[in-house]
């Protein structure tokens, strides 16, 4: 823990958004709305084509944060591992046929009653280089 | 659609949802996150757990759900959501999204918010900001 390495970035994760995917993802969460699901609907709303529900990003930005948690560098033990907290700051939204490019950092490592907090955070942006999401990722793990 | 007006001290309409036996498969076929804690009732009980949880991210859309019904269902309201995630949330049990509208500020306004499910938090401190 001591020698995590804090400011460490990694590689930038391209995601395609497709209007599959935005499709099941609001199905699997109960967003109903047709801006979700009916390019016309979406269209009629504003948007270039059907929009993610916000929460979506988790799934464009798993990529980028993927490596991260899993860096043999921070030695994060999964099997102790439990999800602290989440915090999205929305910006653009998303579109299917968007493509969205995450990078991810580790911004702290703290400890606290026996448990290390490692924090992540996460930008993404779209084509146009507009940021649609900025992300901290909180981990906990107990002392093992 | 119905929208609730904004202000401080307002209640948002309760969001209620009880996810079933497939919920959490079909969330992570959605999100990409298998971790078999989430789908194997066998694998969950192994490591000490009443059974299969809920994935908290799915937990989370249920908030982000409910703030963003609350400020009239356009996506694009919800302009920041931070949680923390306490206990653990179960498969075919109902779920109760609450918030209370804390201040407002540059046409924005800040919700105190919770995810309850059997009397217990499954979502606590959650501060949603909506654009009205």
């Amino acid at each position: 823990m001591p020698d995590a390495p804090v400011g460490k970035q990694y590689p930038p994760f391209e995601y395609e958004v497709g209007r599959e995917k935005v499709r099941e993802y609001a199905n699997a969460v109960g967003e109903s709305d047709p801006v979700h699901h009916d390019p016309e609907a979406a269209r009629a709303a504003g948007f270039r084509n059907v929009v993610a529900p916000p929460m979506f990003c988790v799934v464009y930005s798993a990529g980028a944060m993927g490596p991260a948690i899993l860096d043999p560098e921070i030695g994060i033990n999964l099997m102790l591992m439990v999800h602290g907290g989440q915090e999205f700051q929305w910006g653009e939204p998303v579109c299917a046929g968007d493509t969205i490019t995450t990078t991810a950092r580790l911004a702290d490592v703290s400890e606290k009653n026996g448990m290390t907090f490692y924090v992540f955070e996460s930008e993404s942006k779209n084509q146009e280089g507009q940021t649609t999401v900025k992300a901290t990722w909180t981990n906990i793990v107990r002392a093992g | 659609m119905a929208e609730t007006k904004l202000e401080p001290g307002t209640e948002l309409p309760a969001l209620t949802v009880t996810p079933d036996k497939y919920v959490p498969h079909r969330y992570a076929g959605a999100s990409g996150d298998f971790n078999p804690i989430h789908i194997d009732p066998e694998f969950a009980k192994a490591v000490g757990l009443p059974g299969n949880i809920l994935h908290g991210l799915y937990s989370m859309a249920q908030v982000a759900r409910a703030a963003t019904q609350a400020a009239g269902g356009d996506p694009r309201a919800l302009k920041r959501l931070s949680v923390q995630f306490r206990g653990m949330g179960r498969p075919e049990a109902e779920i109760k999204v609450t918030g209370t509208v804390r201040e407002e500020r540059n046409g924005r306004v800040v919700v105190d918010t919770v995810a309850e499910q059997d009397g217990n938090q499954i979502i606590r401190n959650a501060e949603a900001e909506l654009q009205i």
